[in-house]
């Protein structure tokens, strides 16, 4: 049994899942939607092994560190991020439909990791041999997911305030599984609100390490600057939640806004830009 | 309105503390913090500044954006944040400070008015001890205040009751990272210190351009790169030892091995491995257009010597034996940049030890003298370290710890409230929460039952 084949199961599973969750929307079948749930869950519990025994296969081969050194690795530490965040989301909610638009973004992490990119297991470069890796990754990515649940989830609310009608005269067809656009502006505030947090560590143990390995916390290279980005726009939505007229459909517009700038901070400055972090790239 | 200065103030300050502001404040942040991501900032390449227009050019550096991050209007902006996160706070802090000072106790009507959890209970002439009630509330919410007005008591608790300030202390740690960050350019420096093998320094090259006496020497002893099998660099070490003013090698600091993520901090500066490479002379024959005479010119490795006719001249890599990067070819060779002085288009060429012909072929082609290479002497290697000295940092972790405290108990953490009211004929049940509305009817609900629950036992 090696990681890369517990990979492919994953990847097999979070498509199946999200094939689920879409019949799950057209059929109104309740049971294809638990099915959907399950088995995301169980790719979950795949990946979370793989992971493990990547991690392991790294000291077999005398190099030795967790498995979150590059763009691959990094990759599926997101989808196995996102897929625990809507686990979590699963559970106290209860609205499986959720799942038909948050799997995606683990299954789309997940196919191009396996499908485009070099899953060897490199050494780790001496930029990146630090405990502060762990912290700094483990951190930023439990925040990029549960923006990504919040971008999921404000895809819903304006796909069912679309009309700007009241709800239950408009929800016809798929639209009627949809939780009430209250509850999906309460999820989308709620996942805001542990990313925010999460981000926040994300940035601050970026910082430390900085500090101690180049001597300098902050140097606005575009990695870090875009990290702020993320921060200033998440802290507009929650600022916004406060006043009038930033609610509903242009706080849902805000958080989407702010995971396409996560998004471009994650990829888009290692691929696009250059900076500290470029070793991150492929 | 008889005092127009009044409420022009008033305006001021309603204005800096509106949260209008902090949410345009946040996008024209996010918006303009791009460019410094997109255009190159500090120093910037040559090839990139004969890229792009004169207009553009002249904008670009009227607005300071090749150090934008630094300029006067990002600054500004800054500023401004920072006025609008002080006066907002500070306007609000009275207010919230009564709110932790001096509870509601009493569930009077105003009170009960506001709140959504609340339950009424009809006693029918059943009694209860105020005592088992005050245990109820215990479990979940801790003691009790016990007030009587009017023959009625009234029970009040609370829990974390601080989570209200968590706001003001994010606030606040926001204003100290930036005295922090303040200290450190004020008080502190960066600089690059190079030295070779068995080499001494004493002073530190800043980044400004300045010269700082260390205080001390900087020995290196040796530096070494470990490759992994596969020929990736694994470590980079310089083993340093930090010498006195009487020439003395300090205790503790003797043979100190200085890696990437390890850096050796003394006096207050901190040395991080930032670099290596080797130092020497590379050697040209520069051979005057008519080819009668020539002339030796030294180029240090990795720094910019000057040809006889202005041109610049840069030693990209050199190699002993080129016959492993160009086949056929034996010898010492280099690989060179040449900028032209009068400023037209730069040329990158290989420069051969044993190999005239080549290097003739070149000179026809790129109109230049014809060079001939001679190889490197006094070659040594050196390690590059990078010099930081930041009285401020302590104040931005500090900022930093008080930002996640902050965060934390502003998002995660929930002020809950209950009160009971007993009166001869009923009791009232109320409860607030001032986040997590759903988990807290919950919680609200199982003590409404207890306390059904223990009426009807007393019944």
């Amino acid at each position: 049994m090696t990681s890369s084949l517990l990979f492919n199961i994953t990847t097999f599973a979070y498509l199946v899942s999200m094939l689920c969750f879409f019949v799950h929307l057209a059929s109104r079948n309740e049971h294809i939607g638990t099915a959907g749930s399950y088995t995301a869950f169980g790719g979950l519990l795949v990946q979370t092994v793989a992971i493990l025994l990547r991690w392991k296969e790294s000291y077999d081969l005398g190099m030795g560190h967790a498995p979150l050194s590059n763009l691959y690795e990094s990759v599926v530490f997101f989808s196995w991020t996102i897929v625990l965040v809507f686990a979590f989301v699963d559970f106290k909610f209860r609205y499986r439909v959720i799942g038909a638009f948050v799997i995606p973004f683990a299954l789309l992490g997940m196919a191009w990791g396996q499908l485009g990119l070099d899953s060897g297991i490199q050494p780790l470069v001496p930029a990146l041999q630090s405990n502060w890796l762990i912290y700094h990754v483990i951190t930023c990515f439990l925040g990029y997911a549960a923006f990504a649940v919040a971008c999921g989830i404000s895809i819903m609310y304006l796909l069912v305030t679309r009309t700007g009608l009241e709800e239950e005269k408009t929800r016809k067809g798929f639209l009627s599984m949809f939780p009430p656009s209250s509850i999906l502006d309460e999820i989308n505030y709620r996942a805001i609100m542990v990313g925010f947090p999460l981000l926040t560590l994300g940035i601050v143990t970026g910082a430390i390490w900085a500090n101690y390995a180049w001597g300098t916390y902050w140097s606005w290279d575009p990695k870090e600057t875009w990290s702020l980005i993320v921060w200033f726009v998440y802290a507009a939505f929650l600022h916004a939640r406060f006043t009038r007229g930033w609610v509903g459909r242009r706080a849902a517009w805000l958080s989407i806004t702010g995971f396409a700038a996560t998004i471009f901070c994650y990829l888009g400055v290692n691929l696009l830009l250059s900076g500290l972090h470029s070793y991150g790239g492929n | 309105m008889s005092h127009p200065y009044h409420s022009w103030g008033k305006a001021l300050i309603d204005f800096f503390a509106s949260l209008r502001l902090t949410i345009s404040l946040f996008i024209i942040l996010s918006i303009t913090s791009i460019f410094g991501t997109v255009i190159p900032q500090g120093d910037i390449p040559h090839e990139y500044l004969h890229g792009i227009s004169q207009t553009k050019l002249k904008i670009y550096e009227s607005l300071n954006l090749f150090d934008m991050y630094h300029a006067w209007w990002f600054i500004g902006i800054l500023v401004l944040f920072t006025i609008n996160l002080f006066v907002c706070s500070a306007r609000r802090i009275p207010h919230v400070w009564r709110y932790i000072s001096s509870p509601l106790t009493v569930l009077d009507e105003s009170v009960l008015s506001g709140l959504n959890c609340r339950l009424l209970i009809p006693l029918n002439g059943a009694r209860i001890q105020n005592a088992k009630l005050q245990e109820l509330i215990k479990k979940k919410f801790g003691t009790s205040i016990v007030t009587e007005i009017d023959s009625a008591v009234h029970l009040f608790s609370e829990r974390t009751v601080i989570s209200r300030l968590s706001v003001y202390v994010t606030h606040l740690s926001i204003v100290i990272i930036f005295i922090g960050s303040i200290i450190g350019s004020l008080f502190g420096y960066k600089g690059y210190v190079m030295i070779t093998e068995g080499g001494m320094v004493s002073t530190v090259q800043t980044k400004s351009g300045k010269t700082v006496d260390l205080g001390f020497s900087l020995r290196c002893e040796d530096f070494s790169v470990n490759l992994y099998p596969n020929g990736s660099p694994k470590e980079f070490k310089s083993i340093l030892t930090v010498v006195d003013k009487g020439g003395a090698a300090v205790r503790g600091f003797t043979r100190v091995p200085v890696i990437v993520n390890d850096p050796l901090t003394y006096a207050g500066l901190t040395f991080y491995q930032s670099s290596y490479g080797k130092n020497g002379n590379h050697s040209f024959s520069v051979s005057s257009n008519d080819g009668k005479s020539s002339q030796i010119i030294l180029v240090p490795n990795q720094e910019v010597g000057r040809l006889p006719d202005g041109s610049l001249i840069r030693v990209t890599e050199s190699t002993p034996d080129v016959s492993q990067y160009i086949p056929g070819k034996q010898g010492a060779a280099a690989q060179v940049e040449i900028q032209p002085a009068n400023g037209g288009q730069g040329r990158s060429s290989v420069i051969f030890a044993n190999h005239p012909d080549e290097n003739v072929r070149n000179a026809l082609q790129s109109g230049g003298p014809v060079i001939g290479y001679n190889g490197i002497s006094g070659e040594k290697e050196y390690t590059g370290l990078q010099v930081t000295k930041d009285p401020g940092v302590w104040v931005v972790w500090i900022g930093c710890i008080l930002l996640i405290l902050g965060i934390y108990g502003a998002f995660l953490m929930s002020h809950r409230r209950i009160w009971i009211r007993i009166t001869d004929v009923d009791i009232t049940v109320a409860g607030h929460a001032s986040k997590n509305q759903a988990a807290f009817t919950k919680t609200f609900e199982e003590l409404a039952d207890a306390v059904r629950k223990q009426i009807s036992e007393e019944a």
